[in-house]
């Protein structure tokens, strides 16, 4: 990754065309990066995935959006090896990936972040980085006893964390124990570890929960700027704002089932999703009550009518 | 009188005592385990047994030459790292603890049964297995040292082995967790399922961890025999406790702090009981028998312990500002 890539700015570049044929629930990529089959998870009763076939586009940002356990998290996990699935196959680039524990799947170039960021916390924030990269050969417990053949690569890692560092500005903080990040700063760590290892597919577990608005644009042009590396993205979010503003692609997922996909201003004025997940008051401020008179009034009624002490 | 320079004489000797130099081994195993992996062994002790027994049964029943026995002792750890392992280590950390305390204690019962009383010795244990390892002795006969480190030619030998085991296992320790290796290892400790996302087999480096630490406590085991015989009831779990004190003492994740931990706590055992009984014999102490007195030390120590874990809970060579984001 060279640093002269400038975070885009202003309205993002959307890749387009990316289907074949006719938008509907499991429509064929022009260039799919995964493709899933038939995949279900269920615990006990409950069904929480059941994709019957999906593509993700690559090249492309996908977002992942439906209500609270509509099971995108669990797909999530499925595809990258941190829970087994019941049935179903899917592969990525091609190579099939069921049955492939998590560790080897970060190794084929498909790395994730964490709903709950998982920073490192009594690691230093380099060290975190550090840990990130592929291929280390003083990871190997023998070789580990002989520095002078993995100073050279330690060296060689060390001046690509603190780039990536820079670039997340949280290099003057390299030193720093992990957990002395506040909670975005964490988020952001996650994602630069992740990068260490020169992922083709990056997948996001809600990046943006937590984060102040202030780093939200950071974080954003961050995405933005991994696609125009020609890395692949796929995240769940819950932001709608965030996903109509960086997302090429939507897949909308509810009670485990994918119900709708396409480009995201086509699928937040499908009227299925408005039903599934945005609900009918989507575009209303629930901030304001318009019943708020009337509430106070009840509540006081209430005050007055306890007994005085 | 209370003799205070005989006492400060004898917990001098502690300060290098071939069973210091045991303990600061096992502690050291210990750490590689809890301090910088996260695994809760509680069953260091068995890993202790295995190096003692390993040694013993092999010279005496098979004959073996001393390098010979130690390979068995080794191997068997490793053998032991890898039953215990292989089951637990993919399941939560609480596992592996209810596993190895378990299993010491059956390979401590195994050892004391009497069915196998032929190799094992049952209850009495094994000696007179220290020929092979006196005969390796460089130093001619004589006596050595001075003041309270005066010692004969065998005794000067068995602690220049033991001490010389605890520098060359902490030197390997310290370039281990220095390395990416250790790096690896000290992000399992953290949180295991984001060293996994990052591509790193958690299970395996679990594994080799555990059977470092392991021989580590199985070259304690055999070191803590040299001065005295073999007897199963030593591999009681309080070893193991006090090993974990030791480790709390000196600082979990750290390499110094093992070894002059557990300096610190035999000298300080010596200093005590020997006041204490000394004191008692002398009437300071009224309405306390002598084998009250014996007892006294482990509830002395034991307060003085807890202070240090309330007042100084990253141990001696810890760094404070871990604690301030300990949850």
């Amino acid at each position: 990754m060279s640093s002269n890539v400038k975070p885009t700015r202003g309205a993002p570049v959307k890749s387009v065309n990316l289907h074949i044929g006719e938008i509907e629930p499991g429509v064929p990529k022009v260039d799919p990066i995964i493709v899933a089959d038939h995949v279900t998870r269920s615990f006990g009763g409950l069904t929480a995935v059941d994709v019957a076939h999906v593509e993700i586009p690559r090249n492309a940002i996908t977002a992942l959006i439906g209500p609270n356990g509509a099971g995108k998290t669990t797909f999530f996990n499925l595809l990258t090896g941190f829970d087994k699935p019941d049935t179903g196959r899917w592969t990525f680039l091609g190579k099939s990936l069921a049955g492939i524990p998590s560790f080897r799947v970060a190794r084929l170039g498909q790395v994730r972040t964490f709903q709950l960021t998982k920073a490192l916390n009594l690691l230093s924030v380099l060290d975190n980085m550090k840990l990130g990269a592929k291929g280390q050969k003083g990871e190997n417990m023998f070789v580990a006893l002989l520095p002078w053949l993995w100073r050279k690569q330690e060296e060689a890692n060390e001046a690509k964390a603190m780039e990536l560092l820079g670039r997340f500005k949280l290099d003057t903080k390299a030193e720093d124990y992990a957990a002395s990040l506040s909670g975005g700063q964490r988020k952001l760590l996650e994602m630069a570890r992740a990068l260490m290892s020169d992922p083709t597919l990056v997948m996001l577990d809600e990046p943006m929960a937590g984060v102040n608005p202030a780093l939200t644009q950071s974080l954003l042009d961050h995405i933005l700027d991994l696609k125009t590396q020609g890395m692949t993205v796929l995240f769940v979010e819950h932001d709608m704002q965030m996903v109509r503003h960086i997302a090429d692609w939507v897949i909308v997922m509810a009670e485990g089932k994918i119900v709708a996909e396409g480009p995201p201003d086509a699928v937040m004025s499908n009227p299925a999703v408005i039903d599934a997940y945005l609900g009918s008051h989507h575009d209303q401020d629930l901030g304001v009550d318009p019943h708020a008179e009337e509430t106070m009034h009840a509540l006081k009624e209430l005050l007055d009518d306890e007994p005085s002490s | 009188m209370v003799d205070f320079w005989q006492i400060i004489q004898n917990a001098a000797v502690e300060l290098i005592s071939p069973t210091t130099a045991a303990y600061a081994l096992a502690a050291l195993g210990l750490a590689i385990h809890f301090g910088y992996t996260g695994l809760l062994n509680f069953g260091q002790a068995g890993f202790m047994a295995i190096g003692a027994y390993g040694y013993a049964i092999s010279t005496l029943t098979l004959g073996f030459p001393v390098w010979g026995a130690v390979l068995v002792g080794v191997g068997g750890s490793i053998i032991f790292a890898l039953i215990l392992g292989i089951p637990t280590l993919r399941l939560r950390a609480d596992y592996l603890a209810i596993v190895t305390i378990a299993a010491s204690e059956i390979l401590r019962l195994i050892f004391t049964t009497n069915s196998l009383d032929a190799v094992t010795g049952s209850a009495d244990g094994l000696s007179a297995y220290k020929g092979g390892f006196a005969a390796l002795n460089p130093f001619p006969k004589g006596t050595y040292g001075f003041g309270p480190f005066t010692m004969n030619e065998y005794d000067l030998w068995v602690r220049v082995v033991g001490w010389t085991l605890v520098i060359l296992g902490g030197l390997l320790a310290w370039q281990l967790m220095r390395s990416p290796w250790g790096r690896v290892i000290k992000g399992i400790r953290e949180d295991e399922d984001a060293v996994r996302a990052l591509g790193k087999n958690v299970y395996f480096y679990k594994m080799q961890s555990l059977i470092i630490g392991g021989v580590f406590g199985t070259l304690g085991g055999m070191i803590f025999i040299m001065p005295r015989a073999v007897v199963p009831a030593n591999y009681a779990t309080t070893l193991t406790f006090f090993i974990y004190t030791i480790l709390l003492l000196g600082g979990a994740a750290t390499i110094l702090g093992p070894i002059v931990g557990s300096m610190i706590f035999w000298v300080l055992l010596s200093a005590v009981s020997g006041f204490v009984a000394r004191a008692q014999a002398v009437g300071w102490f009224p309405g306390m028998s002598s084998v009250q007195a014996g007892q006294t030390r482990f509830i002395i120590v034991g307060v003085v312990l807890m202070l240090l874990v309330i007042f100084r809970p990253q141990g001696i060579f810890g760094n404070k500002k871990e604690l301030a984001f300990v949850k």
